[in-house]
């Protein structure tokens, strides 16, 4: 475990008091505040119930459900094709990589592997939708933390790895284009050259935001020591992705499962871990995590290898008989699919293992016994996408 | 179905002798196995690729916390369950839209369950790895009785809690020792548990699902031609 800074100790004493004074004070002194279900920092419509002792919140319960679609059961009345249609929709942000998983899992039960040209450019739309997914986030966090600017410059150079997208697929924010065995299309001419210019610039946007937010003073007195989670606490609850490196769990899918076809062992990148574990520890993971992203896309277009995007596989699709879980590192942390497949043209059973769901289930961890602004702090910095809570 | 590697009808292929043991998973298991003796159930190793262990409902609380103490593999991924019942409204492809529901459930059906075996309907699922060291996961499984209870696993890992709510509200498994089984994602006067296979997707079984034309043959198939996975799909 890390060391624990006087902060987080001070923290974990007034948790303990608030506490105690549950039992005897909650019901005469307290008070109630709900959080959304309409708030900017819960990107969707998450609705959090703290209850308050002055500033400070006793307990919180944040109640889910606004957006529950129930994909579980819609998917088993679905062909493999058609599913990704659908988990487009979970994390929205970065469609491109809620297909990926559930497209490997079908891959590795019907034992086909699609040709490397595909691994590849699969990758590298799987890091543009990372730096589209947390590019907003490194600016929206200044936005729920009072400062505009950040949030215009996300949104501006998000535009640009958005149009690098749409070129490929043909979606903004839905390109439902991974496919059993490969890929739908090859990448369109001149698309390597621009989409490095734009990597260029997503660097050149995270020095913007490393000026902007990680040297101001504000901005780290809201975020250091804010919303502290241990390794071992975080790792009881699941959480993964930059959530659990920030706490110092050096642990990132892309490098550590061997059985994930993409090419990422072949490149030259970095885990990046931060040992304190608070809110500012999330945000500067992050932050690295975009800028090895755009080393990642231009290593993965500078070798990319020719020959086809699509392996032999039938016409209409059936999986054979067999259970497979596969999870990437997905920009808001692990998404897997746990896919039974019974032979048939649709799977028989999936579970959709998200991100967010996980990293979300340690709030009421969490917020015990912070000031009601650091509520804001730690729900923009635990990062969730609704519609990966609800699935 | 009671033996060690039984299992599965999962497809790994037995003649690929070229494949390298997996020690990594093969030693998970067999601490597993002897840590809980005969409460492991059943378990199905794919070299390589992943490791079931089915264990006994009485022994599941006790199943996570060697995993998390003794193992290490204190990352909790998920939990949930599996409804092994062939869904009476298989996939919702006939248009009989007048067919009273009540005639299609309560048939007799032949439960056939996957990886690692299984004996009872309803399944938990549950997959825990360790993160830090060897990064390995291992999926758990267990028969749920039918009194449909079975131990909490909110004492060993904190982050259950909400997946057992959504498998309670889900599936109507009642978790002992959970500190509040309430509604998670639907209202909270829902009736029904809606991930059991009958349960019926109402928007489905109402109007006819439009899509249906997708998964006839294409023109130049025969209907129902099976070998057609054999022959090379049109790639391009």
């Amino acid at each position: 475990m890390t060391a624990v800074s006087d902060r987080q100790r001070l923290q974990y004493i007034a948790a303990q008091a608030a506490d105690a004074r549950v039992n005897v004070e909650l019901e005469t002194e307290g008070m109630t505040l709900n959080i959304g279900p309409q708030h900017p920092a819960t990107h969707g419509t998450l609705r959090i119930v703290v209850r308050l002792d002055g500033e400070q919140v006793v307990s919180a319960d944040p109640v889910m459900g606004y957006m529950h679609r129930g994909y579980e059961k819609l998917v088993e009345a679905r062909t493999y094709p058609q599913v990704t249609t659908l988990i487009n929709r979970i994390d929205w942000l970065s469609s491109f990589c809620n297909e990926v998983p559930f497209i490997l899992a079908a891959e590795q039960l019907m034992e086909v592997e699609a040709p490397p040209r595909a691994q590849w450019i699969r990758t590298a739309l799987f890091e543009l939708g990372r730096i589209a997914n947390i590019g907003l986030f490194l600016g929206e966090l200044g936005l729920q933390l009072g400062a505009l600017t950040a949030a215009f410059y996300a949104f501006r150079d998000r535009e640009f790895v958005l149009n690098q997208i749409e070129a490929v697929t043909g979606g903004r924010f839905h390109p439902n284009f991974d496919r059993i065995g490969g890929l739908k299309d090859d990448l369109p001419k001149g698309w390597i050259d621009e989409t490095k210019h734009v990597m260029q610039r997503i660097r050149e946007f995270c020095d913007e935001m490393d000026d902007l937010l990680v040297g101001n003073e504000i901005f780290e007195a809201r975020t250091r020591g804010i919303g502290v989670i241990p390794a071992e606490v975080g790792l009881s609850y699941g959480l993964s992705g930059a959530n659990i490196r920030a706490s110092g769990v050096d642990w990132d899918i892309r490098r550590d499962d061997p059985r994930l076809p993409l090419p990422y062992r072949d490149l030259d990148w970095k885990v990046w871990t931060h040992p304190d574990g608070d809110s500012f520890a999330r945000y500067w993971v992050r932050l690295q995590e975009v800028r090895e992203a755009t080393r990642i896309v231009d290593q993965l277009l500078d070798g990319l290898p020719g020959g086809p995007i699509m392996a032999k596989v039938p016409r209409i699709i059936k999986v054979p008989e067999g259970e497979a879980y596969i999870a990437t590192e997905n920009p808001l942390g692990e998404m897997g699919y746990y896919v039974i497949s019974k032979g048939d043209l649709g799977p028989f059973r999936v579970k959709i293992r998200t991100a967010s769901f996980n990293n979300i289930s340690v709030l009421p961890w969490v917020l015990r016994g912070v000031y009601v602004p650091d509520v804001i702090t730690i729900l923009g910095t635990l990062y969730f996408i609704l519609g990966d809570i609800d699935r | 179905m009671s033996s060690v590697d039984t299992g599965s009808s999962a497809d790994a292929p037995a003649t690929d002798v070229t494949e390298p043991v997996d020690e990594l998973r093969a030693g998970l298991l067999a601490s597993f196995e002897h840590e809980l003796g005969d409460a492991v159930t059943g378990s199905f190793l794919r070299p390589g690729v992943d490791l079931w262990i089915r264990v006994d409902a009485g022994a599941w609380r006790t199943a996570a916390d060697v995993a998390r103490r003794k193992f290490g593999l204190t990352f909790f991924d998920f939990l949930s369950a599996v409804d092994w019942m062939p869904s009476p409204f298989g996939r919702y492809e006939d248009a009989e839209v007048d067919t009273p529901l009540a005639e299609k459930l309560n048939q007799p059906y032949e439960l056939q369950t996957g990886a690692a075996g299984g004996e009872t309907r309803f399944q938990m699922l549950a997959r825990v790895a360790d993160v830090r060291s060897r990064r390995v996961g291992v999926t758990l499984k267990s028969d749920v009785p039918d009194s449909m209870r079975i131990p909490s696993w909110v004492p060993v890992y904190a982050g259950a809690e909400w997946h057992e709510r959504e498998t309670w509200e889900m599936f109507g498994i009642t978790f002992e020792g959970h500190p509040g089984l309430r509604h998670i994602y639907l209202p909270s006067d829902f009736e029904g548990h809606p991930l059991r296979k009958d349960f019926p997707l109402l928007a489905r079984v109402v109007k006819p699902w439009p899509g249906i034309v997708d998964v006839e043959p294409m023109p130049g198939e025969e209907a129902g031609d099976e070998d057609a996975e054999a022959e090379g799909g049109d790639a391009g």
